[in-house]
């Protein structure tokens, strides 16, 4: 059991900044988030992109975003749970026991949602069957390559991961890659190689194919691919991997008995609390009038958000309003050396 | 304004005015048309605002951005004809337009 004052779901710039706030007013906090890195949508969906509104900041990228704000709550030492989802809530007196999907728990004083648009999953195949052979041999992600030796494997996609697991599996199983037009978004050299080794015959390339249907009993036996032109083509498969990117879902919180509209939480903008005591919602997930779905509204709600914690985590203190210029205690906990 | 109209999944239709500089994702999300979820705010990072333009329409569109046949490949069931909502700014031209909403987003 972990416990904290605070627990923060969402590890993206808002969850971060959050941290930050939680831990110059002197509490203490730990972070849950689906994703295997820290950074939220920034990481993952714009890593390389610049921002121009972060205030102060005249221009950064999604990742020096992360990497700066990882870097600005060093001094407070918070413990992330990384490919964590949080599954269950229950309250137990005046506190909140949580539990993840890996079976992680947590006793905790208050509650911060700072999920985004909630957590990131795979987007599927639209094809209804599909669901029937997933995680047997249909994948959107890889755990144990050694499976598909000497295999014949179906690839669909057109990005990145498409490609480098094309290319890779190419080298021990026979891969069919599939993809719904001609252009790729993935690197320009990942599409050349795929090129090359379709004309060595070493791959073979289906473009302007999708999926149509998947047959067999237990296991895949074979696919159809359905052409833009209405041809359609049957190849044998033992193994089906799909890489679409990742889509966001709400999952359990939904749950929760918040007040949910529109896939968003709402809260009031005096602490940002939702319609349940203790628990809290900052950034794109929390919705109020004038709500602007930007990274510096996610910061001033997390300011807010964890000077309304303090009252659960301490319900014994006062809490002063204080500046990190003058604050001797906020300084200490920065680990100001002077 | 123009007047779009949107055929959602269930065989309804709306057709509604939608203030010009506006997009057509905007449109559907401010008259409360459902369907269209657009995650990401409009910025070309996701494709939860796929639509399905109808075919006479097609060329009349502003041509695509780069990362908008890229952010496509992820959507639910791509077609010929679908583009991102987000990226269609409502026009004079846009006048009639007339798009259908994909059964899901994701």
């Amino acid at each position: 059991m972990n416990k904290t004052d605070v627990l923060i779901i969402g590890a993206g710039p808002t969850g971060l900044f959050c941290a930050h706030q939680l831990g110059i007013i002197g509490l203490s906090c730990e972070i849950v988030d689906n994703l295997d890195k820290a950074g939220g949508q920034c990481i993952e969906l714009y890593p390389d992109k610049p921002i121009y509104d972060i205030p102060a900041v005249p221009e950064c990228t999604g990742e020096e975003l992360t990497n700066n704000l990882l870097q600005q709550i060093k001094p407070f030492n918070v413990k992330f749970h990384l490919n964590e989802r949080v599954e269950q809530l229950k309250k137990t007196e005046s506190r909140w026991h949580v539990k993840t999907s890996g079976g992680v728990e947590f006793d905790v004083a208050a509650i911060v949602i700072a999920g985004g648009v909630g957590s990131f999953e795979p987007r599927k195949f639209p094809v209804k069957e599909c669901e029937k052979f997933e995680g047997d041999s249909l994948f959107y992600s890889i755990k144990d390559k050694s499976i598909f030796k000497d295999k014949t494997i179906s690839i669909f996609g057109g990005g990145d991961s498409a490609l480098d697991w094309a290319i890779e599996l190419s080298n021990s199983s026979k891969v069919n890659l599939i993809h719904r037009r001609d252009g790729f978004s993935g690197a320009e050299a990942s599409v050349q190689k795929v090129k090359e080794l379709n004309d060595q015959g070493k791959l073979n390339l289906y473009t302007k194919f999708q999926m149509d249907s998947v047959m067999g009993d237990k296991k895949i036996e074979s696919i159809k691919i359905k052409h833009d032109e209405g041809e359609i083509k049957e190849i044998e498969s033992d193994y089906v991997l799909g890489f679409f990117g990742l889509i966001m879902q709400l999952g359990p919180i939904l749950d929760w008995g918040l007040n949910i509209d529109k896939k968003t939480v709402k809260v009031n903008t005096e602490n940002f609390e939702t319609n349940i005591n203790g628990i809290f919602a900052i950034g794109d997930i929390c919705s109020y009038p004038g709500k602007l779905k930007l990274i510096l509204s996610g910061f001033h709600e997390g300011a807010l958000a964890a000077r309304g914690c303090f009252k659960y985590a301490k319900p014994d203190e006062k809490l002063r309003f204080e500046f990190t210029t003058t604050s001797k205690a906020a300084q200490e906990r920065l680990g100001v050396k002077k | 304004m123009a007047k779009i109209t949107y055929h959602t999944h269930d065989n309804k239709t709306h057709t509604v005015d939608v203030q010009k500089g506006l997009t057509v994702m905007e449109g559907a999300i401010q008259n409360d048309i459902p369907g269209i979820d657009a995650d990401c705010g409009g910025g070309m990072a996701c494709a939860t605002c796929h639509v399905y333009v109808k075919e006479e329409w097609l060329d009349k569109l502003p041509t695509k951005e780069d990362g908008e046949e890229d952010m496509l490949d992820m959507a639910f069931e791509p077609k010929n004809n679908s583009r991102l909502s987000c990226q269609l700014i409502v026009s004079d031209e846009l006048d009639g337009l007339e798009i259908n909403i994909p059964s899901k987003q994701g």
